[in-house]
């Protein structure tokens, strides 16, 4: 029987939430008595969740659809790691709910108020009120733009 | 040192984790359903203000759904328990010791906090809707029983905002005249009607009657409910060591093989053994992955393949974990190679106590047949492993299961992200 050749790809499986790390024991192979000089600098490989997310219980992943924050480097299609526990401040990034929505928007301080703005100039900024559904629904810490 | 106890519960816990990632639910009238879309599982305040009760069959009630535009969903189980996973962890974190109750309560130990429990419960109740957006209340006393009460208390009462600390209060009576018998955690249905024909109306009834009296018509469980009404603790919290979290079963073979029945047997017996492990557990999970290889030790021929399979609903049945298996197996599985090595990792396992099935008990694996597992266990356990198996066959097809209303699944999905636009 003809086998096929080259590379096949026999799994794909969600990204787990759960971190490994691999911790090498040696970086080389230890013939008896000779350690590498290197081994004293043994390191933990960099795992992307923990760079990324400070707050796992509270972090969320959206994507984004729409070109209004491309000024603030989030393109269409990108994936924004989002995080609910973050206090925002005055300029942040964040997801809103906005008439029903999950939205984008820069959050703006002004003469003590807090509004929703956009960087496209046609959005007139919209104040946050909770009661009438506008708030903040978590604060923008990443884009992730995929390149390809 | 005197036990504080709080029970924080989600409000409408499957109706809170749909409006978290769609707000226009917000205020509207929202059901869940129940496996196959039947019954009313979950509501929101505005259908209760309906009068809709739970449990009621969604067929009875399409006028109302059409007259108030009842927004309709099918649970979303996998959604359902990754929020269940954040709430639980975020409570966690205010207490040293926490008995996770249900998919959606919590006992948090607040035995030596020497600060105001209110306020302190007011910060958690604040933390955890940031953090998820779902809102829950606290209720607090010194046993298990009466901070249920408080919690009680406190969503009936919106002046309360949410929290209620019934420990010591002047005016505790008042509050258990307000609890009717059968609201009364641990008394239930099944008691209220013999309470009520012993004139034992009210949760303030119940403290006052005749421990020996409660003994013979309720059982020591009964008794032990009364004292805990009465501010005498007798359930502690149930704090079980934490469990595996991924449970592998596979082995090399004595031989290779090419066959793919020799493997599907192979990858029944794997399973079967990782299942009963969960349930020895007291767990349930909801993916299962299953891997086949050759040997890897020569020059040509060599292959490996796994793939992981999502149930729909958490499960430790092995009937349905095998039928899932060998659906994975027809994807990865290659005529033509010898194969030396299978396995099944069970993983995403959760407490059975943290996922509730339905009110009528239509989950993948009835009441009845778990029991039978359960047995089934028992059986090998004493006579040896496989003394009893399951056939391959004889399994409920969870995966027909009609879920015609099911929300994306937010957070477990990469293709079924929330989206926000810009």
């Amino acid at each position: 029987m003809k086998r096929k050749k080259g590379l096949f790809v026999t799994s794909i499986h969600p990204l787990e939430k759960t971190s490994k790390h691999q911790i090498p024991l040696y970086l080389s192979r230890v013939p008896a008595g000779f350690p590498s000089p290197a081994d004293d600098y043994v390191d933990k490989r960099l795992d992307l969740n923990v760079h990324l997310i400070q707050h796992p219980n509270a972090t969320f992943f959206i994507r984004v659809d729409g070109d209004s924050m491309t000024d603030a480097g989030i393109h269409s299609g990108d994936l924004l790691v989002v995080d609910r526990k973050l206090e925002p401040g005055d300029q942040s990034v964040v997801v809103a709910a906005l008439d029903g929505e999950l939205t984008v928007k820069r959050l703006v301080k002004k003469n003590g108020k807090l509004f929703l703005a956009s960087e496209n100039p046609r959005f007139k900024p919209i104040e946050v009120n909770p009661e009438v559904g506008v708030e903040v629904w978590g604060v923008v810490v990443h884009s992730i733009h995929n390149v390809k | 040192m005197r036990q504080i106890v709080a029970l924080a519960d989600c409000n409408n816990f499957y109706v809170s984790c749909e409006r978290v990632f769609d707000p226009s639910l917000e205020n509207k009238p929202v059901i869940v359903l129940s496996n196959n879309d039947g019954c009313v599982v979950a509501r929101s305040n505005e259908v209760k203000a309906l009068g809709v009760p739970l449990g009621k069959p969604i067929f009875e009630c399409q006028d109302l759904v059409k007259k108030h535009l009842i927004q309709l969903f099918s649970s979303n189980y996998t959604l359902y328990a990754d929020m269940s996973q954040r709430v639980m962890s975020t409570l966690e974190e205010f207490t040293p010791e926490m008995e996770r109750y249900s998919i959606d309560e919590a006992f948090l130990s607040f035995t030596g906090m020497k600060f105001d429990l209110t306020e302190y419960s007011r910060g958690i109740r604040d933390t955890v809707k940031r953090s998820t957006g779902i809102p829950v209340t606290i209720g607090i006393g010194p046993t298990k029983t009466l901070a249920k009460v408080a919690n009680k208390i406190a969503k009936r009462t919106s002046e309360l905002r949410g929290v209620f600390d019934i420990t010591d209060h002047p005016r505790i009576e008042d509050y258990l005249a307000q609890i009717e018998v059968g609201d009364i955690w641990g008394v239930g249905f099944r008691y209220a009607e013999m309470l009520q024909e012993n004139g034992i109306k009210t949760a303030l009834d119940l403290t006052k009657a005749n421990d020996a009296w409660v003994l013979k018509r309720m059982t020591i469980k009964g008794l032990r409910t009364v004292k805990e009404l009465r501010g005498e603790p007798c359930m502690p919290l149930e704090l079980a060591p934490p469990p595996k979290k991924a449970i592998m079963s596979s082995k090399g073979f004595g031989i290779e093989t090419e066959r793919k029945d020799d493997l599907k047997e192979a990858l029944a017996d794997y399973t079967a053994l990782a299942a009963s492990k969960l349930r020895r557990q007291q767990s349930l999970c909801s993916v299962i992955q299953v891997f086949i290889q050759t040997s890897m030790f020569k020059a040509q021929g060599r292959y490996s393949g796994g793939i992981s399979v999502r149930l729909p609903v958490p499960t430790s049945d092995t009937g349905v974990l095998t039928q899932a298996a060998h659906q994975g197996l027809e994807r990865i599985y290659r005529p033509g190679y010898a194969y030396r090595k299978a396995g099944v990792m069970l993983i995403e396992i959760i407490p059975e106590s943290a996922f509730q099935p339905d009110l009528f008990g239509t989950t993948l694996t009835s009441e009845k047949r778990l029991n039978a597992l359960k047995a089934m266990d028992a059986v090998n356990a004493r006579f040896g492993r496989n003394t009893v198996q399951t056939a391959a066959a004889g399994t409920l097809k969870p995966w027909r299961m009609r879920r015609a209303r099911l929300s994306p699944s937010y957070t477990t999905d990469w293709d079924e992200l929330p989206v926000a636009t810009a």
